[in-house]
């Protein structure tokens, strides 16, 4: 469904991703991780074209993201992002920020976007919530949100930039459970997360990245089992052993 | 200071200058606005040339004095064989030129958005005049209302320029009372009156908009 073929990308002089290439099969849940610096969220965001790159190919559902010809937007649509820092629209309530984008993208009345967003804030818990604005809501909360704001465009897959990085500890459970779930139901999806416990329990492969390149892309039971890098193994044991 | 009664005898002038004065602000401020946020988007634009023009058309109006431009648009545009009259003339050159100002305030206003808020809107599949409309230029005009209404004050005060190409705003029937009259001291005072009881009191009110603004981010 998503691939990505010898992908590279500069800031100036400065390389920060390097021949990247791999595919993310439909209904695959593919974890990207690596140390801080390292382009995981470079490359995700190079998936829906949110970072132009300068050489190679991304292709969504046979659409290629660099072609200069290709209706970003509508590929976009089409395919769900979270980020990092939730990104909510401060100045709309709950129930405006699930809407726009189905009204004004897909060209949904606003009966079926009401009755689509509250049926997904009913699924990440928060229909109580609906008449709020993001500001009243914790950080958990905001993210739980902002999934089912991506999710209400019925997404072909979901795109996830360290959805928990920004997250006191104990929020962090409540978005990883939504996103355990919708894994479980079958979604498309590539998470750049630290989570490893995340990775472990739903990932089909886990894909580690270090400055810039791919170092490692393996099934999730030889990754966690026995890395083939030297540079993967130091990662893990630093990141797994507290 | 204040001769009263020559004020009351000539209310009518006065009033019909005050509603000239305000006429002209409000029609500059919404044009001005309008254009403004075009302006904005431009010179943001990664198109070249658009960001090019817009940057060139601002630093212009922004580097030449304001009765300069009035008195080019009064005198030379009619050289050109167009006629305007002075009404539209001024109307026209105080929505240009402070449309070069407010650009400035509302880029200021759409660069303090976060890049994610742009990322968020394109990642949902709108487009850039959508983000824009939707997502961007709200919480931007929210941001900087306080500056914009700063900037009008201001306004206000330099539309007593017209009265340099014999328009009879607020000031220029304050001039024409005066002079009429032989009451020069007490028609200029009361024109100053006049003004500092309208921008004074803005100036507070908008004071304390800013400060609510500032608690709401």
């Amino acid at each position: 469904m998503i691939e990505i073929n010898n992908v590279s990308k500069w800031y100036g002089e400065f390389q920060v991703l390097t021949d990247c290439t791999t595919k993310v099969q439909k209904g695959e849940v593919v974890v990207v991780c690596g140390p801080s610096g390292s382009g995981k969220s470079t490359l995700i965001k190079c998936v829906n074209g949110l970072e132009p790159f300068q050489a190679g190919t991304i292709t969504v559902e046979g659409t290629s993201v660099g072609d200069p010809k290709t209706n970003l937007p509508k590929l976009r649509s089409k395919v769900g992002m979270v980020f990092q820092n939730f990104e909510l629209f401060p100045h709309l309530s709950i129930t405006e920020n699930l809407c726009l984008a189905q009204e004004k993208v897909l060209g949904r009345g606003h009966e079926e976007s009401m009755e689509k967003g509250l049926k997904l804030l009913d699924r990440v818990g928060l229909k109580a919530q609906a008449q709020k604005f993001p500001g009243q809501l914790s950080g958990g909360q905001q993210q739980r949100v902002a999934i089912a704001r991506a999710l209400a465009m019925d997404p072909i897959a979901m795109l996830f930039d360290e959805p928990t990085s920004a997250l006191d500890p104990e929020m962090v459970n409540e978005v990883l459970d939504v996103m355990v779930q919708l894994a479980k139901e079958g979604m498309t999806m590539m998470c750049v997360t630290h989570e490893m416990g995340f990775a472990r329990k739903v990932a089909n492969r886990v894909i580690f990245m270090d400055r810039g390149a791919i170092v490692e892309d393996a099934a999730k039971e030889d990754f966690f089992g026995q890395p083939r890098s030297e540079r993967a193994q130091t990662f893990l044991s630093k990141i797994l052993h507290h | 200071m204040i001769d009263f009664k020559l004020v009351a005898d000539n209310s009518d002038i006065l009033l019909a200058g005050l509603r000239y004065s305000l006429a002209l602000t409000c029609s500059s401020m919404l044009i001005g606005i309008v254009l403004g946020c075009l302006l904005a988007m431009a010179r943001l634009s990664s198109v070249k040339w658009l960001s090019l023009a817009a940057s060139a058309y601002v630093n212009l109006f922004r580097s030449v004095p304001l009765v300069l431009v009035i008195f080019w648009f009064y005198f030379l545009i009619p050289f050109f064989g167009f006629k305007v009259g002075p009404d539209k003339s001024v109307f026209i050159t105080f929505a240009i030129f402070e449309a070069a100002y407010y650009c400035e305030i509302i880029r200021a206003g759409i660069q303090s958005i976060s890049r994610g808020q742009v990322g968020a809107s394109q990642a949902l599949g709108l487009t850039y005049v959508q983000s824009m409309r939707y997502i961007i230029l709200p919480q931007a005009l929210r941001n900087m209302l306080p500056v914009l209404l700063t900037q009008t004050v201001v306004l206000f005060q330099d539309t007593s320029l017209v009265t340099i190409i014999g328009i009879k705003d607020f000031m220029g029937a304050n001039v024409v009372t005066a002079s009429n009259n032989g009451a020069l001291k007490e028609m200029y005072t009361f024109a100053a009156l006049g003004y500092f009881c309208i921008c004074f009191p803005l100036s507070m009110l908008l004071k304390r908009l800013h400060k609510r603004i500032a608690v709401l981010r």
